[in-house]
């Protein structure tokens, strides 16, 4: 027990921190999920951040509602931004949806309420680790249960193949659209718990190397399955704390450490690091020997 | 007439791909659509299955106008199709193929699922055998479990015309459904398509395999540079000298 506490004062704050990145990874997964690369998602939890910060803080709103505001603003925002941006395709809508990042980050810069670049300051402490967790084991659950339904087959068919998935029927606006917003909605929701977390958020936590990052978990970690994502967050968050317990400062060479990485996931296990471990798209390519012609 | 195409023109910047198109199909019939490369043939069955637009003209579909509906909203009036270049879903499996091909009808609702109620079980059991049964169809139920991208070029076209008929649609459009295939898969397809029509469902279909539509169509049109060259029964069209100068000629070769 006094090994655990100990361990909690020296780690707590990277447990927290891997718990909120897994959900943010987990929010990008979710518009990625229909095929729609994202680079929205860090300024989706900066709105639903500073949103239930300031709720709290400068209203005195009680810590879960203010939560829900900032998730709710954020996905409306993203349905806003998403009905027209949803049009582009590839990596029109990566720029497109990085430009918006962009606009929320000098928004958040240059008006009052936010703080400014000083970022918002004295946002009590309210987010608990369990909280965290427990957010992370209801979305990854509900993600889980997300495929193979209605929803979850739309989404997968668009991602396949769009042209195909509304000759047969998928009104793939609405669908791409709602995989936008439940993810900046997840994204909101992340956001609001990281802002009660340290007393002071800062535009520079949710700008663009962090969308980046957070797309990086999702390729690393593999995004044919839920638990991909929330693997990679885990283990590129703790691997810089896991490289300083051995003596290597790796905090600088972190982007660089994340970029090899990258690289190497991307060439040896394109599906990401969740296809060593059995049953995913990975195996299933390889396992038809027999695929050729049978007869004639 | 349970498809009614009139006067419609689709242009692509100066192409005239489809120039003043008039077409009917009566409901539960095999239609063929020949010509040579370029006549259009393609353009009309996105036009019919919405993937474009028309740039003028009407489309009747059931006696009411649906040029302006967009591909979702046809589908969900029935209408369900193959493409020329074959567009499966390749990362999924094939009985996932036709369970995607569901869409229209099959619920599958969430929250069901997500409390693990046992009705979302048996809907889902339901549903899985109703995709063998379109696979078994086509003849690749064997294959349920392989990726879509590992089959050969024939099986991939009948997984789509699997995928196709999972929505129960009314009228199937194929885009050279025998293309490539071995003279034994053709055939099988030949049946496949007369016993579908047998069932009531109306069928157009377009492919250079000319002994393949002589033997399958009840009626048969031509086209070239976007219009309608001739209309009739295998014999009328197959007679007819603009067709025989136009296509049947120049395809001697290569059929
Ligand atoms: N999306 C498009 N953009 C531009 N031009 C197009 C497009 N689709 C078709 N065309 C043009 O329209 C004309 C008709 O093409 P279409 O594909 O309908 O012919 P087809 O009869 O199906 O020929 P094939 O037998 O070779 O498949 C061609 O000149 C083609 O280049
Ligand atoms: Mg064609």
């Amino acid at each position: 027990m006094e090994a655990l506490c100990q361990f909690f004062a020296i780690y707590g704050s990277l447990v927290n921190f891997i718990g909120i990145n897994a959900l943010l990874a987990l929010s990008l997964y979710l518009t990625m999920a229909a095929g729609q690369l994202s680079l929205g998602s860090a300024a989706f939890a900066g709105i639903g951040g500073y949103t239930a910060g300031i709720l709290t803080m400068k209203l005195g709103v009680p810590f879960l509602l203010s939560v829900a505001a900032g998730s709710i603003l954020s996905g409306l925002v993203g349905l806003i931004i998403g009905l027209p941006v949803l049009r582009l395709r590839g990596v029109f809508l990566a720029i497109a949806t990085l430009s918006f990042g962009e606009v929320v980050r000098i928004a958040v810069l240059n008006l009052d309420i936010t703080g400014g670049a000083q970022g918002l300051v004295g946002i009590p402490n309210l987010t608990k680790t369990w909280g965290i967790y427990l957010a992370l084991a209801v979305a990854g659950y509900t993600i889980a249960r997300l495929r193979h339904s209605r929803i979850g087959w739309c989404f997968e068919s668009i991602r396949e193949d769009e042209t195909a998935a509304s000759a047969m029927g998928i009104n793939t606006t609405y669908y791409k659209t709602l995989s936008f917003v439940l993810g900046a909605i997840l994204a909101g929701f992340a956001g609001g718990l990281y802002a009660h977390l340290n007393y002071i958020i800062t535009p520079r936590e949710f700008g663009f190397s962090v969308a980046v990052d957070l797309l990086i978990f999702n390729i690393v970690g593999g995004i044919r399955v839920w638990y991909g994502p929330v693997l990679g967050a885990v283990l590129l968050t703790a691997l810089p704390e896991i490289l300083r317990g051995t003596g290597v400062t790796a905090g600088p060479i972190r982007m660089a450490l994340n970029g090899l990485i990258l690289l190497l996931v991307i060439l040896f296990l394109p599906n990401g690091l969740v296809s060593i471990f059995g049953r995913t798209g990975q195996e299933r390519e390889k396992a038809p020997v027999d695929a050729v012609p049978e007869e004639g | 007439m349970f498809v009614h195409v009139k006067d419609v023109t689709r242009t692509f910047g100066g192409v005239k791909a489809l120039d003043g198109i008039s077409l009917a199909v009566k409901r539960g019939e095999v239609h063929g659509l020949i010509g040579p490369n370029g006549a259009g043939k393609t353009t009309l069955i996105n036009v019919l299955s919405g993937i474009i637009a028309p740039s003028s003209g009407e489309v009747i579909l059931d006696n009411s106008p649906v040029q302006t509906l967009p591909a979702y909203k046809l589908a969900a009036r029935g209408v369900a199709r193959t493409f020329q270049n074959i567009r499966l879903f390749p990362a999924m499996t094939c009985l996932e193929n036709v369970i995607a091909g569901q869409h229209l009808v099959a619920l599958r609702p969430f929250f069901p699922r997500l409390f693990c109620l046992p009705s979302a079980g048996r809907q889902e059991k339901e549903h899985r055998r109703q995709a063998m049964d379109c696979l078994a169809r086509v003849g690749i139920e064997s294959k349920a479990h392989f990726p879509a991208r590992a089959l050969s070029y024939g099986e991939r076209r009948r997984l789509e015309i699997a995928r196709a008929l999972a929505s129960r649609p009314r009228l199937l459009l194929l885009d050279e459904p025998v293309a490539g295939m071995r003279q034994q898969e053709v055939e099988q397809v030949g049946s496949l398509i007369q016993s579908l029509a047998a069932e009531g469902m109306t069928i157009l279909l377009i492919e250079h395999n000319m002994s393949f539509v002589m033997g399958l169509c009840a009626t048969i049109t031509v086209l070239n540079f976007g219009r309608t060259l001739v209309t009739g029964n295998p014999n009328q069209v197959s007679r007819h000298p603009e067709v025989i100068e136009a296509y049947l000629g120049a395809s001697e070769n290569n059929a």
